[in-house]
């Protein structure tokens, strides 16, 4: 199964620290984890399902290509880590 | 006579309480370290809501039913999804206006009980008939061709920052947007008309000042005890509607400068309402660095400067649009500051307390 990771920065809003679920998309997997923690959902993806400007995600240290639709493939024991960008200064 | 404030500043919410006649800052602050955007509390029910813009993470809305010893976090409200194919285009910048909450930016009660009305940026208007369980987009503002006009003013995209529930009928409302004028509706949303005629927008070539739909209200009140008058502290001037905001006037006497952002009106004499004066556009400080309140008592012919208990300068003090309330006997008024200062009056503005100086940049206070 897919390890999905919080942030630490994120975890102090949403008391959890990983998931284990199964997807064969970061898309799948993360739906697995929001049907799990529903409150999650609206800290990584905006209104229309796009991955927030401010949030990176890294999926066996590849940064995610698809912020859209979060198509990346992934197997059966990636690690997913949701995490802050880096913005600003 | 009003015994709380909620202060929603960039590190929390603070609250102010009086005590044994003496106002004091309550030493437990909610949502310590987060941005507070904006707070409402609903004496029909008891809840109080605070809306935590996290950057990052979004906004997000939160409430509570015990005066703030426990929070439940509530879906914010959600955009409809963009259709494919349909643009969005701000019509300043060019640039796709995002079909995506980025701020909560006003926040107040509906005619029924549990009803809440909530603007945002980029331009939406929600409604949520359930204490904010679930909300809904106001399709038939958020679809009017006039929004293509909309741009944004301080922020990149247009937001809904002032939402006026007429008593008399509370089924019936006014907004204004900045920068897209200000919109009523009589039959709870359901229609509007763009009610912003008279005003002057010098931001706009000669030509287009006057169109009611790119108008940038910063902040508009409605007279409780008088419906039909509302005050608008406009980006380029005061203006005053005595026909439930059929009509504005300007109000070019406004000491020491008709700027500002925020906006405060009697809840019983329409005559009477408060600015918090600044020096236009990009400098944003206030005039000859001397912090003030202006007053009129005269529905705008003649203005007086308060600044009573207010600092010496240099003050580089500024009031945001939701940085001044007056409680429902027209006598206390609070304010807070970018700066982080909390000021107080118990006499209509002619002599202020600052309560505190050491708070975090402050966008409202709401008397409770």
């Amino acid at each position: 199964m897919a390890v999905v990771r919080l942030a630490q920065h994120l975890q102090r809003h949403v008391p959890h620290v990983e998931f284990r679920v199964s997807g064969a998309t970061v898309r799948e997997a993360l739906d697995a984890v929001f049907a799990q923690c529903p409150t999650l959902r609206g800290y990584v993806l905006d209104d229309q399902g796009a991955v927030r400007k401010h949030v990176a995600i890294f999926a066996d240290n590849e940064l995610l290509n698809d912020r859209r639709m979060l198509t990346d493939v992934i197997g059966p024991s990636t690690e997913i880590y949701l995490m802050q960008a880096l913005s600003g200064g | 006579m009003a015994d709380t404030i909620h202060v929603s500043t960039r590190k929390g919410l603070v609250t102010a309480r009086r005590q044994s006649g003496e106002w004091r800052i309550d030493p437990k602050i909610d949502f310590l370290g987060q941005p507070i955007s904006l707070s409402l509390h609903d004496p029909r029910s008891g809840y109080s809501y605070a809306c935590v813009n996290l950057g990052h993470f979004g906004q997000k809305l939160h409430r509570t039913r015990d005066g703030g010893a426990t929070w439940e976090e509530i879906a914010p409200p959600a955009y409809p999804p963009q259709p494919e194919g349909v643009e969005d285009i701000c019509p300043m910048r060019k640039t796709p206006i995002p079909w995506s909450l980025q701020m909560i930016w006003s926040l107040e009660t509906g005619a029924e009980d549990g009803q809440l009305w909530c603007g945002t940026i980029p331009g939406g208007l929600f409604v949520s008939r359930d204490h904010g369980d679930s909300w809904q987009i106001v399709e038939s503002l958020w679809n009017r061709p006039e929004r293509k006009k909309w741009f944004g003013g301080g922020y990149d995209y247009p937001g809904i920052h002032s939402i006026c529930v007429d008593p008399r009928n509370r089924r019936h409302l006014s907004v204004a947007v900045s920068c897209g004028g200000v919109w009523h509706s009589t039959d709870d949303g359901a229609t509007w008309e763009g009610r912003a005629q008279g005003m002057r927008a010098s931001y706009m070539p000669p030509d287009l000042a006057d169109d009611p739909d790119t108008q940038d209200a910063h902040r508009m009140v409605r007279c409780p005890g008088q419906p039909d008058r509302l005050w608008v502290q406009h980006h380029n001037g005061i203006f005053r509607s005595d026909d439930n905001a059929m009509t504005w006037h300007d109000c070019p006497n406004g000491l020491p400068s008709t700027f500002g952002f925020a906006v405060a009106v009697h809840p019983r004499n329409p005559d009477r309402a408060w600015f918090a004066p600044a020096v236009r556009d990009e400098v944003r400080v206030p005039v000859d660095n001397r912090f003030v309140v202006s007053r009129t008592d005269d529905a705008g012919k003649t203005f007086q400067v308060l600044g009573s208990g207010l600092p010496e300068p240099p003050g580089l003090h500024l009031v945001y649009r939701h940085g001044l309330d007056v409680d429902d006997t027209g006598d206390v008024l609070a304010m807070g500051s970018t700066t982080g200062s909390l000021w107080i009056s118990e006499n209509g503005g002619d002599h202020w307390e600052r309560l505190s100086a050491e708070l975090a940049p402050i966008y409202s206070v709401r008397i409770c």
